[in-house]
């Protein structure tokens, strides 16, 4: 290698995800990953046999009561998130994941160019450039919100006839709306599959941005920080609009 | 038939009486009545009272896309006051399959009714209606379904649609619904509507239906999509015998294996219990003997709006439309899965290659970071 010409980074230490939003993050991929493996189990439960009386066993009454526990963490948390995107720092911040203006969108293109077609510029390969979320990822978690949003309405609404709380009595318009508990469930199962391949490539793509830019993508999840180049850095500091001004 | 016949309408006391029934009968009755409206036991005497007091409910019984079963589930009802008095040739003024009437008379006699009663009369529509082609699929007495059913409905105090036909197009209705079936909410506006679905519906509502609006003068308390509150309230699977099953996760898997013989629960062979708003399991059909699931058979959700086209009867997972017969949402799911796969292993190769300058400087950065502190 032709270490003479080689650049060596000056990195800044960033601190992109605040513990509330690392705490939402892990809380979330738990339950949602619970949600799933019930759900599953609640679908097409497996074939058990039993030399007991029913009356002593409950187990697809754990599977949904587990099921109940971990949709009643997911919204909460979901709210949170919510609440959190009007008071986080500005990688938090609501506008990172809707679409506000024309910047965004080309933001977009850039990372559609870079990351997916991989095209170079002057010959070279480009590298990333944003420092939180890159806006396609953040328009991406734009629609697992509502996603979320999906699975929690049709989720408390096929609740809401067994619900003895008035809050998921709340949402008993949602398979009224949808004429029924029957398309409501299938709703619900279909809505699941956008989880699990969400789930799959966002992993996938935390690990590329990890090994192809270095800067720490999946350790930051852990400690909150980011390393970013000092002359990105510069850049950053003069262009991101900080919606808080 | 006619009412001409009848100066003065007779109490359904006074009917029970004229047709030989005790007044322990009556009392059996009313009680029964009283339990299946959801009233408490102290609004016994309220409902005796107002059965030996008020004339009887003129109603008229229209029958149009549908298939008769619901009025053959009235009849057999668990109590034969309830097909005796309210569905005696007295009480129906007009109904095409158990009238004695026919033709002409039939006509005169709907029309007798209609315009004798205005405005206190219930109607009861059984069958969907046809909108396609101006309703040519479904005519009586040279008129469409639709023409019937906006005369009638016009003077009508309350209408029960009655059954899933008539409460939400039930078979007819299902894709591609080739005569445009209509159930009655969709067509009449204005009027109350009380919707009694499935396929048939019990009994026993229709009679509860009557003799509360009899008692207080209204129709009872219904939920939010139409349906009285006391009936379909509650989910099949809640008041199933074989739910402790369920819980305990023990299925038939299929129908002649040990655990069929067992009684356990039916879910992973269709049952639709778990989705489906219904009393089947706490009144029972054909005077409280059994019901599907007691037979076991899974519920097909009958009562359900649009049973038909959303999912199989047999299976819990449903189709998907438009990706053919045999594709469940799970099949495209892991598809879906598998193609994500794949296309995550080119982006990874296509990453090393297309990106393998910026990926080598990292490494030599690193390296040379690395060969500086051993030094």
């Amino acid at each position: 290698m032709a270490n003479k010409y080689l650049h060596i980074h000056r990195l800044r230490r960033v601190y992109v995800w605040e513990l509330p939003v690392r705490f939402y993050h892990w809380l979330n991929a738990l339950v949602i990953v619970v949600l799933i493996v019930t759900g599953f189990y609640i679908a097409n439960p497996l074939a058990l046999l039993s030399k007991q009386e029913a009356s002593t066993q409950y187990t697809m009454g754990w599977f949904r009561y587990l099921h109940f526990a971990a949709a009643y963490l997911f919204f909460f948390n979901f709210l949170f998130r919510l609440y959190w995107g009007f008071v986080g720092n500005k990688y938090a911040n609501w506008k990172q994941f809707i679409p506000t203006s024309q910047r965004f969108f080309k933001e977009m293109w850039t990372v559609f160019k870079i990351d997916i077609l991989m095209l170079k510029k002057n010959g070279q390969p480009q590298d990333h450039l944003s420092v939180g979320h890159n806006a396609m990822a953040g328009f991406i978690y734009f629609l697992t919100f509502i996603a979320f949003l999906v699975q929690c309405l049709t989720g408390f609404g096929l609740y809401s006839s067994m619900a003895s709380w008035w809050f998921p009595k709340l949402f008993a318009w949602v398979p009224a709306l949808l004429g029924g508990d029957i398309l409501t469930r299938q709703l619900h199962h279909w809505a699941m599959w956008f989880f699990i391949l969400f789930a799959v490539i966002h992993v996938y793509l935390v690990f590329y941005h990890d090994y192809v830019e270095g800067r720490g993508e999946i350790s930051s999840m852990g400690g909150g920080w980011k390393f970013i180049e000092e002359e990105v850095f510069e850049q950053h500091k003069h262009h991101t609009p900080n919606p808080e001004k | 038939m006619t009412n001409d016949a009848l100066p003065k309408q007779p109490t359904y006391y006074e009917e029970v009486e004229r047709k030989g029934y005790s007044r322990r009968d009556f009392m059996k009755f009313v009680s029964l009545m009283t339990a299946f409206i959801g009233l408490e036991n102290t609004a016994i005497g309220q409902v005796a009272k107002a059965l030996e007091t008020k004339p009887r409910l003129p109603v008229i019984w229209l029958h149009f896309q549908e298939c008769t079963c619901c009025s053959e589930s009235f009849i057999r009802s668990s109590h034969p006051i309830v097909a005796d008095i309210l569905l005696d040739k007295i009480s129906l003024d007009y109904t095409e399959t158990l009238m004695a009437a026919s033709g002409t008379q039939a006509e005169a006699a709907l029309k007798n009714t209609m315009t004798k009663y205005k405005g206190q009369y219930i109607l009861c529509v059984e069958g969907s209606v046809p909108t396609a082609a101006d309703g040519v699929y479904c005519m009586i007495g040279g008129k469409t379904s639709m023409q019937i059913l906006e005369e009638a409905a016009e003077g009508a105090a309350a209408i029960i649609a009655w059954g899933s036909c008539a409460s939400n197009g039930c078979v007819q209705a299902a894709k591609p619904n080739p005569t445009s079936a209509t159930p009655i909410h969709k067509l009449v506006k204005g009027k109350p509507i009380i919707k009694v679905p499935g396929c048939p519906p019990i009994g026993e509502v229709m009679a509860g239906v009557i003799v509360h609006y009899l008692t207080f003068g209204r129709i009872p308390e219904l939920d939010r999509l139409g349906r009285p509150k006391a009936f379909y309230s509650k989910r099949v699977h809640d008041s199933c015998y074989r739910r402790p099953f369920y819980d305990a996760g023990l299925f038939v898997e299929t129908f002649d294996d040990e655990n069929a013989k067992k009684g356990y629960c039916l879910y992973k062979v269709g049952c639709k219990g778990p989705s489906t708003y219904n009393a089947c399991g706490v009144m029972k059909w054909n005077n409280g003997t059994s019901y599907p699931i007691q037979s076991g058979h899974p519920c097909i959700g009958c009562s359900e709006e649009n049973y038909w086209d959303n999912g199989r009867l047999y299976e819990r997972a449903s189709h998907f439309a438009g990706f053919g017969i045999e594709a469940n949402a799970d099949t495209l799911g892991k598809v879906a899965l598998g193609v994500t796969a794949a296309a995550l292993a080119g982006h990874a190769i296509a990453t090393n290659i297309g990106k393998s300058k910026l990926i080598h400087e990292h490494q030599a950065e690193g390296r040379e970071s690395e060969h500086e502190l051993e030094q």
